[in-house]
C-alpha cells in the first residue's frame, strides 16, 4: 500500500487541532491509516510503530507539521494529503479572518491583559515548566494541564508558588473551578457554598456534579495534582489550598479528594485540615483514618458530596449504599450474571474507586479494572474523554471475552469532552452484547455518568442513550460497582439492599 | 497576587497551549487570552535557561 507524507515547515498546530486531522484524513475515500503529527522524537517513535514513517516524514523537526497517509491507491493517498493541507490552511484563514491578533508569548498576552490573574497552560510536557516558571515568575497563578511533567519539575514549581502564595494546580489533574468559571474537563454546575481540593480531575468532576444533583454548588475546586500529597511534592499546594478556602468567605465547607497521602505527609494534612474553622470531608480513597483525625471521612466520592451537602445545610448525614434501594432491587430481579468483571473507565479516580469498591465485595470472582486515560493508553493519541474511539473497541471485544459477565463503564461529560459520546458508546454496547449473545452467553453493562443538566451534553439524553442499548445505569460510579457485585453475587443483596433480594 | 485574592476577584486568564480551552472558557464567563504558542527553538533546557536569562 503506498504511505504518503508531506511536511510542514515551522507549522505549530495543538493536539486537538491535529487529532482532528488525523481524523478527517481517516474518513477519506480509500485511506487506510493516517497521522497528522508535529515532528518531535516520541512522535517519530509513533509514525514508525504506525508503519506511516517516510524519508520525507524523518525530515521533520519538533517545529514542523507532518500528514501521512497510508491508502489504497497512490491516487488516493496524494488526494488525502491535499484535501488535509487544504483544511490546515482554511483553519490559518479562519483565524485571520477574526482580525484578533494573538500574542505569541506570555509577555504578548499580558501587554494585551496586563490584570490577568491566571496562566492555563496545555503545552507539552517537555515545555510545561518553562511556561509554568515563567508565569509563576510574573505574579500568575498556573493551572498546569499538561502531562509527562517530571515529578522535580513539579516540586520546583510548587515550592516557588508556595513561597509567592500562588497556586500551582496540576499537574495531571484535568479540572479546577475558580470563582465560577470550570477550567479543563469541567462539568458545568452552579455556583455555591461548597469548596473542593481535588487531587484528580474525575474526581473533582465527580463531586461537583453531585453536589449539583443535591442542589449544592461549588464555590472553588482546587485541583492540586495527583502527586501533591506524594513525600516529593510534601502536600504543598493542598496544605495552601486549605488556608485559602479555610479563609474565603464564599466557602462553608470544604471537601478534600485524594488517594491516601505519603505517611510522611499525613501530620501536615492533619493539621491543615485542623486549622479550617468549618466542616471538612476527606475522601481518600483507600486510606483507613486514625482515631480521632481531623474532618469527616468518607470512603466514596458519593459520600463526600452527601457529606458536604449535608453539613453546609446544617444536618446530619450517615453513608448510604444505595440512594433508592427498591429501584436497585427491581432492576436485579431476574439478572443472572455469571464470570468476571471487567471495568473500562476514562477516569482513573473513578477506576480506582471502582476497583476499591469491588474488592471486598467480589471475593474470588476476579476483576479487573482498566485505566484508558493512564499513559500507558494515551500515548500518541488524546484523552480517552475527548477520543473514545479506543475504549469503544475494547468494549466491543468485551463480548468475545468469554470470562467477562459483567462490563462496567463510567462516562465523564462536561466542558472540553467529546461533544456527544453516549451514542458511539451505546452502539459498541450494542455490538458487544450481540457478540455474547451470539455465543450463547450474557452480558451485563453497568455504568453511571458524571454529569448535569446544564453540560454540554445533556444529561439525562446521554443516561438514555446508553440504557437504550440495554446499560444499567446507576447514580454514582460507587452504586454502579456494588450493582456489578450484586449482580455476580446475590447473597451479598442482604447486606448491601438491607433485604432479601 | 495571593491566592486568597485570586478567589475573591473575577477570572482573567491567559490560555497556553490547547486553543479548544480558550474557547471553552470564554463560554462559561472568564476574559481570557490565547497565546498562539509555538516550540521555542532549540532543546527545551536551552529554552528554560534562555528564559531564565531573559528574567534576570
Amino acid at each position: 500500500m503506498p504511505t504518503r507524507a508531506l511536511v510542514r515547515r515551522s507549522f505549530y498546530q495543538d493536539s486537538m487541532v491535529l487529532m482532528q486531522a488525523a481524523a478527517e484524513l481517516r474518513a477519506l475515500p480509500g485511506v487506510r491509516e493516517a497521522a497528522a503529527l508535529m515532528g518531535t522524537p516520541a512522535n517519530h517513535e509513533v509514525l514508525a510503530a504506525a508503519g506511516l514513517a517516510t524519508p520525507e516524514t524523518k525530515t521533520a523537526t519538533a517545529s514542523d507539521l507532518l500528514l501521512a497517509v497510508d491508502a489504497d491507491t497512490e491516487a488516493a493517498a496524494e488526494a488525502a494529503l491535499a484535501a488535509g493541507a487544504r483544511r490546515l490552511d482554511e483553519r490559518t484563514q479562519a483565524r485571520e479572518a477574526t482580525g484578533r491578533v494573538l500574542p505569541r508569548t506570555l509577555d504578548g498576552a499580558l501587554r494585551q491583559i496586563p490584570d490577568a490573574n491566571l496562566a492555563l497552560i496545555s503545552v507539552p510536557g517537555a515545555y510545561a515548566k518553562l511556561e509554568a516558571m515563567s508565569a509563576l515568575r510574573r505574579g500568575l497563578h498556573v493551572f498546569l494541564f499538561s502531562d509527562n511533567v517530571p515529578i522535580a519539575d513539579e516540586v520546583e514549581l510548587k515550592r516557588f508558588a508556595a513561597r509567592q502564595r500562588l497556586l500551582c494546580m496540576g499537574p495531571d489533574c484535568g479540572t479546577a473551578y475558580v470563582g465560577g468559571v470550570g477550567l479543563g474537563f469541567a462539568n458545568v454546575v452552579p455556583r455555591g457554598r461548597v469548596g473542593c481540593v481535588a487531587a484528580s480531575g474525575t474526581g473533582l468532576q465527580a463531586v461537583a456534579s453531585r453536589l449539583a444533583a443535591l442542589g449544592e454548588g461549588i464555590s472553588h475546586g482546587i485541583g492540586v495534582g495527583g502527586r501533591d500529597l506524594s513525600a516529593e511534592v510534601g502536600g504543598a499546594m493542598t496544605t495552601l489550598a486549605l488556608e485559602a478556602l479555610g479563609a474565603d468567605a464564599a466557602t462553608e465547607a470544604v471537601v478534600v479528594v485524594s488517594k491516601p497521602p505519603a505517611p510522611g505527609v499525613l501530620a501536615a494534612l492533619e493539621a491543615a485540615i485542623a486549622a479550617v474553622r468549618k466542616p471538612v470531608v476527606v475522601c481518600c480513597l483507600g486510606a483507613t483514618p486514625r482515631a480521632g483525625a481531623p474532618g469527616t471521612w468518607v470512603t466514596t466520592l458519593d459520600d463526600a458530596a452527601g457529606a458536604a451537602a449535608a453539613a453546609v445545610r446544617g444536618e446530619s448525614w450517615a453513608p448510604r449504599l444505595f440512594g433508592d434501594p427498591a429501584a436497585v432491587r427491581a432492576r436485579l430481579a431476574g439478572l443472572q450474571a455469571r464470570g468476571s468483571v471487567l471495568g473500562l473507565y476514562t477516569g482513573g479516580t473513578l477506576a480506582h474507586e471502582a476497583h476499591l469498591v469491588l474488592a471486598p465485595l467480589l471475593g474470588a470472582i476476579p476483576h479487573r479494572i482498566v485505566d484508558l486515560g493512564d499513559d500507558e493508553y494515551t500515548r500518541g493519541r488524546l484523552h480517552p474523554m475527548i477520543d473514545p474511539s479506543l475504549r469503544e473497541s475494547m468494549v466491543r471485544e468485551a463480548g468475545d471475552a468469554r470470562d467477562v459477565g459483567v462490563l462496567l463503564l463510567d462516562l465523564v461529560l462536561g466542558r472540553a469532552a467529546h461533544t456527544d459520546p453516549a451514542p458511539s458508546l451505546a452502539a459498541a454496547i450494542r455490538a458487544a452484547r450481540a457478540r455474547a449473545t451470539k455465543a450463547g452467553r450474557a452480558l451485563l453493562v453497568v455504568a453511571s455518568v458524571v454529569g448535569t443538566a446544564q453540560d454540554p451534553q445533556p444529561l439525562a439524553a446521554q443516561v438514555a442513550a446508553l440504557e437504550g442499548a440495554g446499560t444499567v445505569v446507576l447514580p454514582s460510579n460507587a452504586e454502579a460497582a456494588r450493582f456489578a457485585a450484586l449482580a455476580l453475587v446475590p447473597d451479598l443483596a442482604a447486606r448491601l439492599l438491607g433485604g432479601a433480594r | 497576587m495571593s491566592v486568597e485574592t485570586l478567589l475573591a476577584r473575577p477570572l482573567r486568564m491567559i490560555n497556553l497551549g490547547l486553543e479548544v480551552f480558550a474557547r471553552e472558557m470564554e463560554a462559561a464567563g472568564a476574559e481570557v487570552v490565547h497565546v498562539d504558542w509555538r516550540p521555542p527553538a532549540g532543546s527545551p533546557d536551552m529554552a528554560a535557561l534562555l528564559a531564565r536569562l531573559e528574567d534576570e
